[in-house]
């Protein structure tokens, strides 16, 4: 049933990589593996079945990209997802995925992360996972900065459950919940994120300019922390129309640029002329920037490279050999024990 | 009259006070066996047992009065059992009979395996908290009560407190006053705090314990106090044990044999807690909840020798997804909850079963349902542990009946969880969570712990769930592995984790899931049966009630009765053989701490009674006539109660 080693030696055969014989920790035996070169296709599997414009397709492509120029480990790589339409993109990647529960993607991803900092974690949500049923989390993954990318694929809709209103559903949205329009003011996940301490990488674009959306996903990648990305997109399935008045007028967008945050190529700039050089160090500027909705900004609206990782706050420098463990267990039952009359710990083992 | 009587001792007794001997008269003369000055010192009764409540009000240190006199217990060689009385605040009102704090300390020359039945001397730092001792029925008939006797110098609480001993006397208790205050105001300024180092020196003079043993213990407690603490501590103490072989007429001995190996004291989370440092597990994700939270406080600072994360996470739900991350990673992860956490983490203990993610969970049972007895003991998990999580989803269901089973419990289920692939449910309790008991010293072994993390590559054409056949088992594909790449999902799915859109894919990965709990059965041994193998009542039991139910067995066989038990360690799934023991007795009850239906009330009859948790699961499986007997009381199972059964049930 299992013709593996347990302790990690695997048949010489069947090495693709040189692996440690032994690894303990794996955090003290990350090797450098051979520089490869990786395709589009190395990380390509099966095929989507997403609505045809459907915005998942171009945030699947864009992350393709970024893993191949990247040149990351197809083994070394974790998608992590909850439950929706967006959700199912791990199952589209020739990585390890994880596709867990409705909410519940970043407790998930942070445990990984927790356990396997030698991995690179990426998080894929919906509005109604990320930014409803899952909300806690959203928030406390902030806080604890765990070095990920999260997406949060925002349509403003329930997709797989056949179009209700979501917390991202601007008010008066017509969903078969609220057949007569939604009753609440949409939530703005750009303010709440940024609204939360240690928060330390938050962009936003629209999945109908890929370059941008490849740029920003590059960028929160190489971002040192919890990267959040909201990326609007479309639902071509339940709200056709909804995004026709940006997507077919380029003032309605407002291109953030800046040296520290995303450079805009001449293309773009010709004609996505709305735009706005913001630092995105500027915290104020970023919340006052993420509290409009009409243009919609796109771009990187704050970076704090300096926020601790809970990971690197976590953790333990030393080798967790059986030496280790065996004489804290040891000193710790030295705290509790009753030695017979004239005994000792010492006594004791060298019985 | 009576209290006429009473100030005229007091007033006696306070001029006594003054004198400059320090010797203190005796406080209560009506009480017969309080009278003599030491007269009978150095005679001390022989006893073989004995239970010993010390209460207070919540943050008089009862606790740790409890708690060092009963490590110093064990020191002396006595076997010993100590169960916490915790109230259900953190600082209830003072002097409330629902607010007493403290510990029950069953001491004896044999070993003890439980917290035994009523008190025989309870010392108490006020009435009020003794008085919801007494209304529960914990003190034995005509128990002796040593009282701190400073409330009647309070005006306004004098009548109370008399009022409340002549209850006592009345009721035939025995009821010795003594001046704590005022003693402890001879060593110290604020008696609130050392008072209870002075009960501990009384009981320590009561017990002819070595005071020096207990002098280090002292030591110990506040070993990382400054020297001033301690040594103020130290002369309480003193003055406690010099104050009870001034003034009391009664001394007790309990003959001890020193035990000839080492052995540890811990309560039932610690050995927990050990367990999770013993089993090779570095990450624990958790959440705060009411009994199980101390096996976290002491893994957080145990982690820091040893090397590992208690990771707090936001709630319940995240710390599973949490743990189940790590898990899936390669670090097999261990979340600790009780009731309510765990019913908030059933959807993601499906996910593990689902994407057969080892997964270590322990649920330190209160009472329930909803937030229920929160500081009270329960066994009312049982069923939500085993069938807990929609759909079929087939968990392995562990229960140590013994602090030392808490400690192997743990290193038994991180291996269980990464040889199957299984979420591994250890069923502790509040009995278990706060009681300490003496177990010999584990030797370590380096197969306890978790073995390295697989990073082979695998091999081409190998599938994340390559099901076998026979067994259910698959081969686990871990992240970093070249050429293992998936992706794990909920959803149904076959063995390449391709979400499965054919009718027979998710009839055949049930199987599998289902297949390997029969896979760790055959690996099983048949539960031992305490007493003969045949004769008129066997009595089965599950978790922290062993202990009691073996001593009421063992004592009504020496009566003669044929009487036996058995005690399930592994409830699912169960270990062969059972059918076979059920087989060998007239009547099968089995006993526990959760609830069932008395056939007893108008409404209940054969077609709507529910029986507890173990008797419906034994009915079922083995098509044995069951019986059941439990209760909700939330406290812990007596052995009198047992014997009641029992001796019922033979009638």
């Amino acid at each position: 049933m299992n013709d593996t080693t347990m302790n990690g030696i695997a048949k010489s055969g069947a090495m693709t990589f040189p692996l440690p014989l032994a690894p303990v920790n794996v955090n003290d035996c990350l090797l450098e593996l051979y520089e490869e070169h990786y395709e589009l296709e190395d990380y390509q599997k099966g095929v989507p079945r997403w609505c045809t414009g459907c915005g998942d397709n171009a945030i699947l492509t864009a992350v393709q990209r970024l893993c191949r120029d990247e040149k990351l480990a197809p083994e070394k790589t974790v998608f992590v997802s909850g439950i929706g339409c967006s959700s199912r993109l791990p199952h589209y990647m020739n990585t390890y995925g994880f596709h867990s529960l409705h909410g519940r993607a970043l407790p998930i991803a942070e445990g990984i992360r927790l356990a396997r900092p030698d991995l690179k974690v990426f998080v894929n949500m919906g509005d109604g996972d990320c930014c409803s049923i899952g909300a806690a989390h959203w928030i406390h993954a902030i806080r604890y900065n765990m070095n990920m990318t999260a997406m949060l694929h925002d349509n403003n809709i329930y997709g797989l459950t056949k179009k209700q209103a979501s917390p991202t559903s601007p008010i008066g949205l017509k969903t078969n919940t609220t057949p007569r329009g939604s009753y609440l003011e949409a939530l703005n996940p750009l303010s709440v994120t940024l609204g939360v301490s240690n928060v330390s990488f938050v962009a936003q674009v629209v999945d109908w300019i890929p370059k941008l959306l490849y740029q920003t996903l590059s960028a929160a990648y190489h971002h040192k922390g919890f990267s959040f990305v909201r990326i609007i997109q479309r639902c071509p399935e339940w709200l056709p129309t909804h995004m026709d008045d940006y997507l077919h007028d380029p003032q309605r967008v407002l291109l953030l640029h800046h040296e520290n945050g995303l450079e805009i190529d001449s293309e773009l700039a010709k004609r996505y002329t709305n735009m706005e050089e913001h630092d995105p160090s500027n915290l104020n500027r970023a919340r006052e920037i993420a509290s409009g909705s009409d243009p919609i900004p796109v771009g990187i609206l704050y970076r704090n490279d300096d926020v601790p990782l809970y990971e690197e706050v976590r953790s333990d420098s030393r080798l967790r050999t059986t030496s280790l463990v065996k004489n804290g267990l040891e000193a710790e039952f030295d705290k509790f024990t009753i030695w017979p009359e004239g005994q000792t710990r010492a006594k004791h083992e060298a019985a | 009259m009576e209290v006429e009587e009473i100030s005229k001792v007091k007033q006696k007794n306070t001029n006594g006070h003054a004198e400059a001997s320090g010797k203190v008269a005796p406080v209560d003369d009506r009480s017969s066996t309080a009278t003599a000055k030491a007269a009978t010192k150095g005679k001390a009764t022989r006893l073989s047992e004995h239970i010993v409540e010390i209460i207070s009000d919540s943050g008089e240190g009862a606790q740790k009065c409890g708690q060092s006199f009963g490590a110093i217990v064990a020191q002396m060689g006595l076997g010993v059992w100590t169960t916490e009385i915790i109230p259900a605040e953190i600082r209830p009102p003072a002097r409330s009979v629902a607010g007493a704090s403290g510990n029950r300390i069953r001491i004896g020359s044999k070993r003890i395996s439980n917290g035994g039945n009523e008190t025989d001397l309870v010392i108490a730092f006020n009435e009020q908290v003794l008085m919801g001792r007494v209304r529960a029925n914990e003190l034995k008939p005509g128990c002796t009560i040593l009282l701190e006797s400073m409330w009647r110098d309070d005006r306004r609480i004098a009548k109370t407190y008399t009022d409340a001993v002549e209850q006592l006397l009345a009721a035939g208790y025995k009821v010795v006053e003594i001046p704590m205050d005022k003693e402890c105001r001879k060593v110290v300024s604020d008696p609130r705090k050392g008072k209870n180092m002075f009960v501990l020196g009384i009981l320590c003079g009561l017990y002819s314990l070595d005071l020096q043993t207990a002098r280090d213990q002292v030591v110990l407690t506040f070993g990382k106090k400054a020297a001033k603490v301690i040594e103020s501590n130290i002369a309480l103490l003193d003055a406690g044990y010099a104050w009870a072989d001034a003034n009391l007429d009664f001394k007790y001995e309990i003959p001890g044999a020193k035990s000839t190996e080492p052995q540890i004291v811990v309560n039932g989370n610690t050995a927990l807690a050990l367990g999770v440092l013993a089993s090779g597990m570095e990450i624990c994700a958790m959440y705060p909840i009411t009994p199980a939270t101390s096996t976290s406080h002491y893994l957080s600072e145990a982690f820091q020798e040893v090397g590992g994360v208690v990771h707090q996470a936001e709630d319940e739900i995240a710390a599973c997804c949490f743990a189940i991350g790590a898990s899936y990673a390669g670090k097999c992860t261990v979340t600790i909850t009780s009731g309510p956490g765990y019913s908030l983490k059933q959807e993601a203990l499906g996910l593990a079963v689902m994407g057969e993610i080892p997964l270590v969970i322990i649920n330190v049972q209160r009472g329930g349902p909803s937030t229920g007895q929160p500081t009270k003991t329960e066994q009312g998990d049982l069923m939500t542990a085993i069938f807990g999580s929609h759909g079929d989803a087939p968990k392995v269901v562990i229960a140590p009946g013994t602090i030392e089973e808490c400690f192997y419990s743990v290193i038994t289920a991180r291996k269980i969880a990464e040889t199957f692939n299984m979420v591994v449910v250890i069923l502790s309790d509040a009995n278990l969570a706060s009681s300490q008991q003496p177990f010999k010293r584990p030797v370590f072994d380096e197969a306890w712990l978790a073995p390295p993390i697989d990073q082979s590559a695998i091999p081409a054409g190998a599938k994340p769930y390559d099901w076998d056949p026979k067994t259910g088992l698959a081969r686990r594909f871990i992240p970093g592995q070249p050429g293992g790449m998936h992706t794990l999902t909920g959803l149904a799915h076959d063995e390449n984790s391709h979400v499965a859109y054919d009718a027979e894919i998710n009839q055949r990965a049930m199987r599998a899931r289902s297949l390997k709990l029969a896979t760790l059965q055959k690996t099983l041994l048949p539960p031992p049966v305490f007493g003969d193998r045949t004769g008129d009542v066997l009595i089965v039991g599950w978790g922290s009630t062993k202990g009691a139910i073996e001593e009421a067995v063992a004592e009504l066989r020496e009566e003669g009765k044929k009487v036996s038990s058995t005690h399930l360690t592994f409830i699912q799934p169960m270990p062969p053989g059972i059918k076979e023991i059920l087989a060998g007795f007239k009547k099968v009850i089995t006993i526990e701490n959760n609830w069932s239906d008395s056939p007893a009330d108008e409404m209940i009859d054969e077609s709507n009674r529910r029986y507890s948790a173990l008797a419906m699961l034994l009915r079922s499986r083995y098509l044995v006539d069951v019986d059941c007997w439990s209760d909700c009381r939330g406290t812990p199972l007596k052995p009198n109660t047992v014997r009641k059964v029992i001796l019922e049930a033979m009638a």
